[in-house]
């Protein structure tokens, strides 16, 4: 390992490829975005294009300066990485700047710097490398609480900048520990608690409940009715049942205001449009007004006249989806499917146990903020603030998101000096 | 050990896609399936600025312009843009009130908090001269111009018509039309509506989320210009028009004259009128409320085309014709007239004091009751029919030829067919076939269920000067170029009587003019043509009436004029036509007494009709 084989040995260029059109379908966007008359240079350093233009650059430094990096580097000093980005996940609580009431932001220069989105690097290395030691089962209760821990603790504290849409993203890297042998049934929680939780919200709940525990009686009747399965099916109707129950209360008590309302728009719920339900009805608009081919590059009406907020961040499919129709929209979808898919098999080719569970991670933090991302615009999940990986504009994410890549495919490069 | 959790990655791979396909179908869903997605996208960006043409002008037929458009202002707010505005000064220069005030804004902003919506019509030039200079110290406030008829001559009302927005039925009906569009409602205006309106443009302009105007949708690529309206040229020939208006002041009645060779109409007078210029702009619903409920004067019936008179002795004429075509009156044929015909029972149709027995010629210038009779009964009673009713069928068929009992399809809008009774209405009258000629005796001096219009009686005279036939009358000669006629009215129309046996009426004609019963209307310099009619009115005094035409040869004009409770036809009728017939031929009036009494004759119970002449404003409550 100390002969060092060039940055761009066995790397591998189609995800690489997959990243580059990413990058510059964002830049595009971004452009069309923000676009006007008066600043139309595409390199004009005022405008939010100029300045993802300079993020770009950034961050392609950022990648071949870890390709520079021993490979080795990233498992080793995984604790490290994670212990220090814990730090100023705490640091910034108290010294940040607050950007859109979230408090978790760095002011340097004239940028901001998000340490939130770094975070989640961080803690994919941690969770690969505690999960690489050779002696952990998940299977073992002890394994599963610190392989929990190691998510949940920058998860609250994310949380604890009012940053809930950064804090719900680490919760993706679950898939991580269903490959790594974590029990089925709670990635499958995942999925059926938030369908049961909007069910709870808009059918009466003694009929949801019913229908559980019919669920569970079917169960029951093809189970081996052993006392422990017995145990088992009862605890979990029991917990579902009193999760609807609570739904109700969760979403009105529990969450801030301005959630309630994302979810009671979500569900088409007392909707004004002016208000709460604006953005979602506007970026439906946007979308949905580009038919099958869009209206052409910079030709958005409803892109260029600012009509959805938010436009080259969070909403910017918005622009793809107008300007360049159900054609540009499939384009993008199938570019991000490719790149997961792509990830998982080169996590699968590993030799390193480490570097798999971290192409997993890779993967799981990418497609929980593309599904909720892109759902959000279609107006499928509540609006939850969070970048759509390469393409939204913002250094952080950008720098973040390729730094996140970018070990992976040094680890994958190196896959079978490894092990 | 986690190599048997290998196959996971499908699992997590299969999860993947099924997201994916999931959101692929959702945009697939909003991007192709549905539309309101980009109408909603239009609605948000888009705004169509309608370009209103200038409706086409209509001069009158020596070329003078009748009706014109002068520049009108419609006052438009955008509510979302209204701040903190100065509302008394507002109210002080548009003359609302407070109260007012709020109640158009608040319905405005319910239409639309960002869209333009109308806040005072048609604001003319004048005060819109005071708004203009304040107009900067009310944001949210902007004007439109739009353009307001306008009538040279306050006369004509009927005619003209009068253009007002579409409303919601015509809307539904008629894609041309949105909300805000002028359309012709009646007269002219109704019926060349297509011609007038010309073409509407429309400028597409964008605006942004904060409704700031952002220029014009792809540089006007799909911007269309408008285009004004045709000109009409009518025939009307607004000095006679207007000297008829005048003569028949105080009357109730109507006054028609027709140019015989082509059916143009010279003037049509519906009296008591009003001036059009009330029906014009923001003024007009207010004085048509007012006009609707003068029931006294009723002047927004046209009674040219919608009132219906039994013609009286005019009706002779057609006695005389039809009798000759039918071979049982010839010019030699005399009667006697003891004083009246009788009618077996003890009773009589009445006559006046005359010589007797007269040959048709005498008959048509005495305007004999008796000899007509007979005439009607020999028709009736012709022995080559089976019987009365065939009889009675075919004396219809021909009448109805003159252009009576159905509309003549004049180019103004509501005319009435008038009425020539069917066998059918004495069949239910009397039973069936138990009805002859003496029971419907009285349709021979045109009194009985006959119903005639005046433009049918003007249009009778037009067709004897023609010796048999007409053009349907007409007020647009042409359309677009002067020179240009009229292609809707090219057809000659012919009556069911042979051109010879006109000579002798037309010599009648002349002899009651020359030394009959219309003498009065005389004129030394004119060789005229008449017929006096006094139809008889259940509710009241007679309706007096004339029919003429001049000169005898070339004839130049063919006139009816009736008016109500007047008495007979030689009292004012008559002399009215003849006034109008110099009018028009010489141009200046030589008769001043008998034009003075004339316009002096007040007909209506002693009353003055408090309609304001020739002031454009709001009418007095």
């Amino acid at each position: 390992m100390r002969e060092d084989k060039g940055i761009f040995y066995r790397i591998d260029w189609v995800v690489v490829g997959l990243y580059l059109a990413l990058v510059f379908i964002g830049w595009l966007n971004i452009y069309a975005a923000v676009y006007n008359e008066n600043h139309n240079h595409i390199f004009d350093l005022s405008q939010k294009y100029g300045k993802q233009m300079i993020f770009i650059i950034a961050a392609m430094l950022l990648a071949l300066g870890i390709l520079i990096i021993d490979p080795k580097f990233f498992s080793q000093f995984a604790w490290f990485i994670y212990g220090f980005f814990l730090l100023m996940l705490v640091v910034v609580i108290f010294s940040g700047r607050e950007v859109a009431g979230s408090k978790g932001w760095f002011a340097i220069g004239g940028f901001g710097i998000q340490p939130a989105e770094f975070a989640k690097m961080a803690t994919v290395l941690a969770l690969a490398k505690y999960l690489g030691t050779l002696d952990v089962s998940l299977a073992k209760f002890r394994t599963l609480v610190i392989a929990s821990a190691i998510i949940l603790i920058p998860a609250i504290v994310v949380l604890l900048q009012h940053d809930t849409g950064s804090a719900i993203v680490f919760l993706a890297l679950v898939i991580v520990l269903y490959r790594a042998g974590l029990t089925g049934f709670i990635p499958l929680a995942f999925i059926v608690l938030p369908v049961l939780g909007v069910l709870a919200l808009v059918l009466p709940k003694f009929i949801l409940v019913a229908v559980l525990l019919m669920v569970a009686g079917i169960f029951y009747f093809f189970s081996d009715r052993k006392l422990r399965t017995i145990v088992l099916i009862s605890t979990i109707f029991i917990g579902s049942a009193g999760f609807v129950f609570s739904v109700d209360y969760s979403v009105n008590h529990i969450l801030e205001p301005h959630q309630t309302n994302r979810i009671h728009v979500l569900l088409g719920q007392d909707i004004d449009l002016k208000k709460e339900g604006y953005n979602v009805n506007q970026s439906l608009i946007a979308i949905g007004s580009g038919k099958m081919f869009g209206k052409g590059f910079l030709q958005g009406t409803q892109t260029k006249y600012n009509f959805v907020p938010e436009q080259s961040t969070d909403f910017i499919f918005c622009t793809v989806g107008e300007e360049w129709g159900f054609m540009g929209s499939a384009v993008l979808l199938i570019l991000y499917l490719s790149l997961f898919i792509r990830i998982i098999l080169m996590a699968e080719r590993q030799r390193s146990r480490f570097s798999r569970f971290y192409g997993y991670g890779v993967a799981s933090i990418l497609f929980f903020h593309f599904a909720i991302n892109i759902g959000m615009t279609l107006g499928m999940v509540p609006v939850i603030g969070i970048p759509l990986p390469y393409v939204s504009y913002g250094g952080s994410s950008l720098w973040a998101f390729t730094i996140l890549l970018f070990i992976f495919i040094r680890q994958d490069s190196y896959r079978y000096d490894l092990v | 050990m986690e190599r048997i959790y290998a196959d996971r990655k499908y699992i997590i791979i299969g999860f993947f896609l099924l997201i994916g396909l999931f959101y692929l179908a959702r945009l697939f869903y909003v991007q192709i399936l549905v539309d309101k997605y980009i109408l909603s996208a239009n609605n948000n960006v888009l705004r169509y600025v309608t370009q209103y043409p200038a409706r086409g002008l209509v001069f009158d037929r020596n070329g003078k312009l009748l009706v014109y458009n002068e520049a009108a202002y419609d006052l438009m707010v955008i509510p979302r843009q209204v701040k903190n505005p100065d509302t008394m000064a507002l109210c002080h220069l548009i003359g609302i009130d407070k109260q007012e005030f709020i109640n158009r804004l608040l319905k405005a902003r319910n239409y639309s908090p960002y869209r333009p919506s109308i806040f005072e019509a048609q604001i003319t030039r004048d005060s819109y001269g005071f708004l203009e200079e304040k107009l900067f110290l009310f944001p949210g406030f902007y004007v439109q111009p739009r353009t307001l008829r306008k009538y040279t001559y306050p006369v004509a009302a009927h005619t003209f018509g009068y253009i007002g927005e579409a409303g919601p039925d015509v809307i539904e009906k008629n894609t041309y039309y949105r909300p805000g569009d002028y359309i012709g409602i009646n007269g002219i205006e109704k019926s060349y509506e297509e011609i007038l309106r010309g073409k509407k443009g429309m400028k597409i302009r964008v605006f942004d989320v904060l409704n700031r105007d952002k220029g014009s949708f792809r540089e006007g690529r799909y911007d269309t210009t408008s285009v004004a309206g045709t000109d009409l040229y009518s025939s009307l020939d607004a000095e006679l028009q207007e000297y008829g208006e005048l003569l028949m002041t105080n009357k109730k009645g109507s006054i028609v004259a027709i140019e015989p060779q082509t059916g143009e109409i010279l003037c049509m007078i519906s009296s008591p009128s009003y001036d059009p210029n009330l029906l014009a702009g923001n003024i007009r619903k207010k004085n048509y409320t007012k006009l609707l409920q003068d029931t006294v004067y009723v002047p927004l019936f046209n009674r040219a085309l919608m009132a219906m008179y039994p013609p009286g002795s005019t009706f002779k004429l057609v006695d005389a014709l039809v009798g000759q075509q039918e071979g049982v009156l010839f010019p030699d044929t005399r009667y006697g007239c003891q004083g009246g015909f009788p009618l077996g029972n003890g009773k009589k149709v009445g006559c006046h004091p005359h010589p007797s027995p007269l040959d048709l010629i005498g008959a048509i210038q005495i305007s004999c009751n008796a000899y007509f009779c007979r005439v009607f009964k020999s028709i009736i009673d012709k022995k080559s029919y089976l019987n009365t009713r065939q009889a009675f069928e075919s004396w219809r068929k021909e009448v109805m030829s003159f252009g009576f009992g159905k509309k003549l399809g004049i180019d103004i809008p509501g005319e009435l067919n008038g009425n020539i009774p069917t066998p059918a209405y004495y069949d239910k009258y009397h039973g069936v076939n138990r009805w002859h000629s003496m029971t419907i005796i009285s349709l021979a001096i045109g009194q009985g269920e006959i119903g005639i219009t005046p433009v049918q009686l003007a249009n009778l005279a037009a067709l004897i000067s023609n010796r048999g036939w007409f053009y349907t009358p007409h007020v647009i000669r042409a359309i677009g170029r002067k020179d240009s006629l009229n292609e809707a009215f090219n057809t000659k129309h012919r009556v069911i009587v042979d051109q010879r046996y006109f000579d002798v009426v037309i010599d009648g004609m002349a002899n009651v003019v020359t030394g009959g019963t219309g003498k009065i209307a005389a004129i030394d310099s004119i060789t005229m043509c008449g017929k006096t009619g006094t139809a008889q009115n259940p509710h009241g005094k007679n309706h007096s009436i004339f029919i003429a035409f001049a000169p005898v040869q070339n004839t130049r004009i063919a006139i009816s004029v009736v008016c109500e409770n007047a008495g007979f036809g030689a009292t004012w009728a008559a002399p009215i036509a003849s006034l109008m017939i110099e009018k028009y031929l010489n141009r200046t009036i030589k008769r001043k007494d008998l034009e003075e009494r004339m316009i002096n004759g007040n007909l209506i119970n002693g009353k003055t009709p408090d309609i304001e002449r020739g002031q454009g404003n709001i009418l007095p409550d």
